[in-house]
């Protein structure tokens, strides 16, 4: 990680759609009266969200202004948490993460496919589709090696089923959020479980309590 | 009290004390650099660690461990703290190698040479050479303001600066970025900051991160002269150090005073260093055919003689400026009563204040550092963070301990603190009269001259008075009623009551078209004096009343010359001469002593000791030097003065940066002025 | 094998209904109110009888903690937080209670509101994890919506509970960087004392727990503490969600006894090593910050605090990192100086510049260039870390090298022998700056 700081070219002004200004009362009201900077995150989550998942200095002001905060102490709120991209970022944003359990499994093989295919990190490709970053653990370990593209986890990746993902991402077709590989989560294996078998049967939809979605 | 075992000696320090100020107090000094003893507790430098015998095994910051939170021993032996221990020793070694990694080896170009200290402790704990063979790390230096210089390479993050301007500034100007190795202390994307007391930063800053920018390579620490002084850029009188090489001024510093300023100075009392050198009067000037034309000593006296000789005591009088001391004020009232005239006026401004309704009625009768008793607190026609910076901190640093219930009638201004707005005129005060008694033990006014200085001051401080009497601000054992003021000189000169004698005109009075043949301003700048009346300006500056002179005296700046303030608590201090005056200017005293001669009416002093020993047999409280003495509450004016106005309280500084011939003189001050103006683009060029 | 009846993620994995009525047929919410009317203090001494230790990483006894809270104060109400901020590198097991057996965590809520006196909770989510985040508010909305938690809730005890978010940072794992994020300010760790049971949330006693503590806790009390303490050693009670990634043949999450031997753990549910168990290399047994244990050592251990802690590792959060013999070690483990670098919140002074000196010398000696008396430098570096620090993201950037360095040293050591030979050959080697 470098030092963050705001991007050069910057929308002249920011103001929440009514849709997520109602959300954000919703959400100060979580908190006791005069508490209202707790909502700081979430606030400056959906401005990102509102302005194609980055942050401009405009909405920076906008929630200061709103909960009622220095902007120097949202600013600094900003730029500590790294899920705050503060220049643009591709219509598919890929978090890929590069920890150690991550890596174990693969991710470099994975992080060559987005160099190859989408190049230098934090670098938008020219069709506006893509742009990646190196992250640190997204706590999905026992799916490694995983990316989050947007708010998604994609998870059992392999750089044929991650080239096939981003293929699909970039054609507009639907995609399988989650593993990759078949698992519903976790479990050690596609329909395979060494636990929870009395509850799911082995292979996980064929026991009394199995969710019939499952099936 | 509670037993504690330090260094193997065992003391009785207080249960609240943190480990730090109980080690101070067994007289072991502890290195730090966040730690500061008027900011909230940062514990982050790790550099203050001591052995805790008994703890964890590791080593505890002994600025954020407070001795009541350490569990004594087994059979209720005390807690036993090392501060020299080979744990200490080595942890402090290891944290001052981390500070030191990616710190610049530039102490030979850095300003805070001689004064820094990490390199002070670096001497202690560091060693002589490094095992860091990394890169070190590259960083910006931002634009914070004029004031203030960075060179964030040497920023150890000690958050001293950021600490400060959230808690004793309260503008939240700065702030730390990012995170990890790469947090960065600036202002909100490099705006300068808004605060008055901005050049604190620099002070407390323990390296050379944040320098003064107007002292930048100019000077170093063990070059200059250090003399201890008083400012005069407001009427707080905070406890200054000016620090001289040759006969230049370099810098101004605070020193510490409790009672006033703590540690803190303005930005104007620091950095109007450049004004004590421009626009200076350095010799007399007469006025020929319209010019002003130089001219000796001499011709100057004998151009005042005559024209004193042809005017009759009545058409003469004499104002005092807001930077003049009580000695030359002194001199000047016993000179110009001399030549048979009662027109004497050191309210330029033209308030209501007058010795004869007592000192309690234009004294901060509560004191500076009695606003942290307070409980409630009426501001009244004053802005107290232009007016008077540093005492607005004390109402800040108050307001911070909870349960201060605060108001203001007068202009809407942000004062750094929440207040509840009662309204902006008179009105607004008798409404408030009305409310009747409020449920608090100890409530202050402070009412600043917006309120005082208008037709209906008089009419406005009495009601203000009866009110205080009435609600409780006044009453056995608590005087809540003061009066701000902005003028250093204010105070001094109504308390040797240099203001109209019996029918005596005012300074307005006296300004007027026609009023008077001849005036002696002693440095009044802040009036215009209608033509006609014969001036002779007495001052350190070619401002407003040298530019209406027809004859100018140059004298000594306050720098220059060792005189008495009185503060707007009544606390009487000595400004101490830290330098000379330039060119043929002279202290005041002794241009008024022999202008006296010259006039035929000598004064009766040779030297300033005599006047002072004059001063201080007719006015005895001047003895008490740095004491403010109470006044008498009970002589308080109530119920004098006449109708309200509807007019509402304005303001009496448009701009904070340039209320006084120094100021106005100095090019910092103009560039702080334009900063907050917004004229000025915030980005210089790189430097 | 843990038995299925013994285990209290009944649905671990999403095989079945994650909702209200799933969750109720696997007994959450059964006779909550019960529970309830045996009053706190009940609640407290099982919780203290069942063993059980924190589920967050640092095993403090839960039912302790929860003792710790002051008397109820009007002017100071009580509250919960649920650390769900699961950022350990190796740590993936909150995610799936939320996800898949959320009531269980929401009745936990309740409950140990109750014990310590609190009528809200916060839980605090990581803010990558946006889908669990959504699956908990959905079950909080039914919970609600079942009056089950709420002002005028069946049990009698007003209860609200809220879902917050962060947004990328470890360090609010750390409980008072979490309170300081829920305030809404920067995740830097408060000094201690004072400690939240006395200072929490908006200066109000706080209790902070992970999510898999809060979330046992019903099933706990349900079932006695006697049942939870049967399984496990002494002092290692109960049963525990094990994240299994790395070099394994199926990765999983699986919730079983403590004190399991390592080796039984992997074969039971993960197929075994990757290339068999002559081909371990070492397990980092607790998630990033503990330290390492070479395969001989920890095949047979019991995977519980003790016996881990005898290995000066630790259980830590139970995510289980294994790697085989490919496995480039100094680089798994730079790589984890890298995520401490870049999780260092950069408040005090040894984590901030310590952490990335590490990780720059680390950098080198994965490629070799360095001297090998740097290896005893980068040791002392990791010592003057450790220890001096607000928080323990300190000691847990410096444990991994101390166990790569106490474990592996002649690894590294062959690693600068190679490149010094390297470069006696090829002069002309690139001398790239560690950035």
């Amino acid at each position: 990680m470098s030092v963050r700081r705001l991007a050069e070219n910057q929308p002249a002004s920011f103001e929440f759609t009514a849709q997520n200004k109602a959300w954000l009362e919703k959400q100060i009201a979580k908190y006791p009266d005069g508490r209202q900077a707790s909502a700081v995150i979430p606030a400056l989550w959906q401005a990102q969200k509102q302005n194609d998942y980055w942050l401009p200095k405009a909405a920076i002001e906008k929630v200061a202004a709103m909960l009622d905060m220095p902007v120097i102490r949202v600013m600094e709120v900003a730029t500590f948490y790294t899920m705050f991209n503060l220049e643009p970022v591709g219509k598919y944003f890929i978090q890929m993460c590069g920890t150690t359990p991550c890596m174990l499994r693969g991710s470099d093989e994975i992080k060559a496919v987005l160099e190859r295919r989408v190049g230098e990190q934090r670098h938008v490709t020219a069709d506006g589709l893509f742009s990646w970053l190196e992250v640190e653990c997204l706590g999905a370990c026992c799916n490694a090696p995983m990316v989050q593209i947007n708010d998604d986890y994609y998870e059992d990746l392999t750089p044929q089923n991650f080239e096939r993902l981003l293929d699909d991402l970039a054609a507009g077709r639907p995609v399988k959020k989650g593993s990759q590989a078949g698992r519903v989560t976790s479990e050690p294996g596609p329909r395979s479980l060494t636990s929870l078998q009395s509850f799911y049967g082995a292979d996980g939809i064929s026991g009394p309590l199995s969710d019939p979605a499952r099936k | 009290m509670t037993k504690i075992v330090i260094d193997g000696t065992e003391l009785d320090v207080p249960a609240d004390y943190t480990l730090l100020q109980a080690c101070e107090a067994a007289g072991k000094e502890i290195p730090r650099f966040c730690y500061h003893e008027r900011l909230s507790i940062a514990g982050n430098c790790r550099m203050c660690l001591v052995e805790v015998k008994g703890g964890p095994p590791k080593p505890t910051a002994s600025c954020a461990m407070s001795v009541k939170d350490l569990r004594p021993g087994p059979n209720g032996e005390p807690p036993v703290v090392l501060t020299n221990s080979p744990m200490v020793k080595k942890a402090r070694e290891g944290v001052m190698e981390f500070l030191l990694i990616n710190h610049p080896l530039d102490c030979p170009i850095c300003d805070q040479g001689g004064e820094c200290d990490l390199q002070d402790q670096a001497m202690a704990y560091g060693v002589d050479s490094s095992r860091f063979h990394e890169n070190k790390r590259a960083v910006a230096d931002p634009y914070i303001g004029p004031l203030v210089k960075t060179c964030m390479t040497r920023c150890i993050k000690c958050t001293r600066c950021v600490r400060f301007t959230a808690e004793v500034a309260g503008t939240m100007d700065m702030g730390a970025m990012n995170r990890g190795e790469d947090v960065e202390i600036t202002t909100y994307l490099e705006s300068a900051m808004t605060s008055e007391l901005s050049g604190n930063v620099a002070d407390i800053c323990p390296v050379g991160a944040l320098l003064p920018k107007p002292q930048n390579f100019q000077a170093r620490p063990w070059e200059m002269n250090k003399t201890q002084s008083i400012d005069v850029m407001d009427a707080v009188g905070s406890a200054i150090r000016i620090d001289t090489r040759g006969r230049e001024v370099m810098r101004i510093l605070p020193r510490v005073n409790d009672l006033v300023n703590e540690e803190w100075i303005s930005d104007k009392a620091r950095q109007i260093v450049d004004g004590l050198k421009r626009q200076r009067l350095d010799r007399a000037y007469v006025r020929v055919n319209g010019k002003l034309q130089a001219a000796s000593w001499s011709q100057a006296f004998a151009a005042i003689a005559a024209k004193a000789q042809a005017t009759q005591g009545a058409r003469i009088g004499a104002l005092a400026g807001d930077l003049a001391s009580v000695e030359e004020m002194f001199a000047l009232k016993m000179l110009v009563e001399s030549l048979g005239s009662q027109n004497i006026d050191c309210r330029q401004d033209g308030v209501k204040l007058d010795p004869k309704f007592g000192r309690a009625s234009y004294l901060f009768n509560t004191t500076i550092a009695g606003i942290e008793q307070a409980d409630a607190i009426m501001i009244i026609g004053s802005n107290p963070r232009k007016e008077a910076p540093v005492l607005n901190a004390r109402i800040r640093k108050r307001w911070r301990q909870g349960g201060l219930l605060l108001g203001l009638i007068g202009e809407k201004a942000d004062l750094t603190y929440d207040y509840n707005y009662l309204g902006a005129d008179p009105a607004a005060l008798e409404q408030f009269a009305s409310h009747g008694a409020i449920q608090k033990e100890r409530p202050m006014f402070i009412i600043g001259q917006a309120a005082l200085a208008r037709p209906d001051g008089l009419a406005i401080l009495s009601l203000a008075a009866k009110i205080a009497k009435n609600i409780g601000v006044v009453k056995d054992g608590w005087n809540g009623f003061n009066v701000l003021h902005t003028a250093a000189a204010r105070v001094g000169g109504l308390d040797i009551g240099f203001t109209p004698g019996e029918g005596g005109l005012d300074a307005v009075a006296m300004t007027n078209p026609g009023a008077l043949d001849m005036l002696f301003n002693l440095g009044a700048d802040e009036i215009d004096v209608a033509p006609g009346a014969f001036v002779v300006y007495i001052g350190s500056h070619g401002d407003r009343g040298a530019h209406r002179a027809d004859v100018i005296l140059p004298a000594a700046a306050y720098t220059e010359q060792t005189g008495i303030y009185v503060n707007t608590e009544g606390r009487v201090q000595y400004a101490q001469r830290a330098c000379f005056p330039p060119g043929e200017a002279r202290e005041g005293w002794a241009i008024l002593r022999a202008l006296s001669e010259a006039l035929g009416h000598k004064l009766p002093f040779d030297s300033a000791d005599m006047l002072r020993a004059k001063l201080e047999a007719a006015h005895p409280h001047f003895v008490n030097y740095d004491h403010a003495t109470p006044a008498d509450a009970d002589a308080l004016v109530a119920g004098k003065g006449g109708a309200l106005e509807a007019r509402p309280f304005g303001r009496v500084i448009d701009d904070y940066y340039l209320t006084n011939p120094i100021a106005r003189a100095s090019a910092v001050m103009a560039e702080c002025s334009a900063v907050a103006s917004g004229a000025h683009a915030h980005k210089e060029a790189a430097e | 094998m843990l038995a299925d009846k013994d285990r209290i993620f009944q649905n671990l994995y999403g095989y079945g209904d994650a909702g209200l009525k799933g969750a109720r047929a696997r007994g959450a919410w059964d006779n909550t109110k019960g529970l309830i009317d045996k009053g706190k203090d009940w609640i407290i001494n099982e919780m203290k009888a069942s063993g059980l230790r924190g589920r967050g990483g640092a095993g403090f006894p839960t039912g302790l903690k929860w003792s710790f809270m002051p008397k109820p104060d009007p002017a100071r109400p009580s509250y919960l937080v649920v650390n769900a901020d699961e950022s350990e590198p190796g740590t993936c097991k909150d995610r799936e209670i939320m996800r898949n057996d959320p009531h269980l965590l929401i009745e936990g809520c309740l409950i140990a509101s109750f014990a310590m006196g609190a009528h809200a909770a916060y839980i605090y989510v990581r803010g990558e994890y946006i889908a669990e985040r959504e699956a908990l508010q959905r079950a909080v909305d039914e919970a609600y919506a079942a009056n089950l938690i709420g002002k005028n809730n069946i049990h009698g005890w007003p209860f609200d509970l809220y879902v917050h978010h962060g947004a990328g940072a470890y360090i609010c794992g750390e409980e008072t960087a979490l309170l300081e994020s829920l305030e809404g300010k920067k995740g830097q760790p408060r000094l201690k004392p004072p400690f939240p049971a006395n200072m929490g949330l908006y200066g109000c006693p706080t209790t902070v727990n992970n999510v898999e503590s809060i979330a046992v806790a019903p099933t706990i009390l349900r079932r006695g503490a006697d049942w939870f303490s049967s399984f496990g050693a002494k002092n290692n009670a109960g049963t525990k969600l094990f994240c299994i990634s790395g070099h394994v043949n199926r990765p999983c999450n699986v919730e079983e006894a403590m004190s399991i031997p390592f080796r039984e753990l992997i074969d039971t549910h993960c197929g075994g090593v990757r290339g068999g168990w002559d081909n371990l290399l070492a397990v980092i047994p607790g998630g990033s910050s503990v330290r390492c244990v070479p395969a001989d050592q920890i095949i047979d251990c019991p995977m519980d605090f003790d016996s881990l802690s005898k290995l000066r590792s630790g259980l830590g959060t139970a995510a289980v990192i294994v790697m085989d013999k490919s496995t480039d070690i100094i680089r798994a483990i730079a790589r984890l100086s890298h995520f401490y670098k870049h999780e260092s919140c950069g408040q005090c002074t040894p984590c901030r510049e310590g952490t990335g000196w590490m990780w720059r010398v680390m950098e080198r000696m994965v490629e070799g260039r360095a001297h090998k008396r740097e290896i005893d430098m980068l040791l002392d570096v990791s010592k003057q870390i450790e220890g001096h620090t607000i928080c323990a993201l300190g000691d847990a950037a410096a444990w991994p090298i101390q166990g790569l360095i106490t474990h592996f040293r002649p690894e590294i050591e062959k690693r600068i022998d190679a490149y010094t030979a390297r470069a006696a050959h090829e002069p002309e080697i690139k001398r790239t700056a560690a950035e």
